[in-house]
């Protein structure tokens, strides 16, 4: 069964790029959540990651801070 | 074995790698992330041919073109040393090992620490080296930027539409940089330029909720949220051992980007080379491959 996954990102930042172009590569279906337009979202991530840096990528609920293709992959399954 | 290998995709990297494999050499590029610090600038308005381009949006034009021919890459990896045994030269990383007849070194600059104590603590829970990534996250915050040059100046031009108010620590007597950008900051009302300016510690509980600062001999707390370390760069050239490096760790060349090892090229921002620029990174890129071109030619 595919995956809930969820990408917490800003439009800038060029790891958040990277992730998502990544995920696109591989087919994978992700919600994009710009954390600059949407404060509760950012709230939320800050929360949630214990952190403030973005990509934060959210494989059902498990949470990956940064671009990390092998955890990304492994928690994937791909 | 490969013909040649280049270590870093930022644009000395990415356009030496157009240019090998224009030229047919087997060619491997190994890079810990794509477009250096160029994917981390905000505007750029001085690269040739773009009026204005940010940071993201040049890199991705970088990565487009090198993608057009296929050039081989192994992206997040980390060259952990490079060594040159008779004609061969080793290349090891934090997920294997290559060889190649010919090496550029491309790999560029990254930010310099500030060591102070809490900086550690908190990078990435309000400390942060990227204000065009984590920029956003700080919207109606007061932050602190530490620095007083160009990158330091970029920081402050971002953030200006986002936070509440900056602090803009500078250690120096004045700000140094390019003059339209230094305006602009020093007329933004919400921009409190501090010279002469010492941090001493980062605080904070679970996130940075101030910066401990030195000024004319006097110790004070700034409540920020937010902290941007701007305070300039220094080569990634620990891998090298056997490559003559200046006092500031940067990899000398000759005008040609030969190193003082045959075979061993260097290109851009970890080079001695003057001035540091987006353009200057890829023109230096360039030279490196056609020299290592006609180093391989002249030994086939």
């Amino acid at each position: 069964m595919a995956k809930n996954v969820k990408v917490y990102s800003t439009p800038t930042c060029p790891y958040c790029i990277r992730v998502k172009q990544f995920l696109k590569e591989n087919a994978v279906n992700f919600k994009d959540i710009d954390v600059s337009s949407d404060q509760d979202a950012a709230q939320e991530m800050i929360k949630r990651s214990g952190q403030m840096g973005v990509p934060v990528v959210d494989i059902d609920g498990e949470l990956i801070v940064g671009f990390d293709k092998e955890k990304i992959k492994k928690t994937l399954g791909i | 074995m490969h013909d040649i290998i280049v270590i870093g995709g930022g644009p000395a990297g990415i356009t030496a790698a157009i240019y090998a494999i224009r030229k047919r050499m087997d060619l491997l590029v190994i890079s810990k992330d794509i477009g250096g610090q160029t994917a981390w600038s905000g505007s750029i308005e001085n690269y040739t041919g773009y009026q204005f381009v940010t940071g993201p949006e040049l890199t991705s034009k970088f990565e487009e073109h090198m993608r057009r021919y296929n050039v081989p890459l192994k992206e997040g990896e980390t060259v952990a040393a490079v060594k040159k045994i008779d004609e061969k030269i080793i290349v090891t990383t934090d997920k294997g090992e290559y060889e190649t007849k010919a090496l550029i070194i491309a790999s560029g600059k990254k930010s310099r620490e500030l060591n102070v104590p809490g900086e550690k603590e908190f990078k990435n829970k309000g400390l942060t080296y990227c204000a065009t990534c984590d920029g956003p996250l700080f919207a109606g915050k007061d932050v602190a930027i530490i620095g007083g040059g160009n990158s330091a100046l970029d920081a402050a031009l971002q953030l200006l539409k986002i936070a509440r108010h900056i602090y803009m620590i500078n250690i120096t007597s004045r700000l140094t940089g390019d003059p339209v950008m230094m305006e602009k900051v020093e007329r933004a009302e919400a921009v409190s330029v501090m010279n002469n300016t010492h941090v001493l510690a980062v605080s904070g509980d679970k996130v940075v909720s101030g910066i401990r600062i030195k000024r004319e001999g006097k110790e004070e707390d700034l409540p920020v949220e937010g902290i941007f370390v701007e305070i300039g760069l220094i080569p990634n050239s620990d891998f090298v051992s056997d490559v003559s490096r200046n006092s500031l760790g940067e990899i000398k060349v000759d005008s040609y980007n030969r190193t003082n090892i045959p075979g061993i090229f260097a290109a851009g921002d970890v080079t001695d080379v003057p001035e540091k620029q987006i353009i200057i990174a890829a023109g230096e890129g360039s030279k490196a491959a056609l020299t290592a071109f006609r180093y391989l030619s002249e030994r086939r």
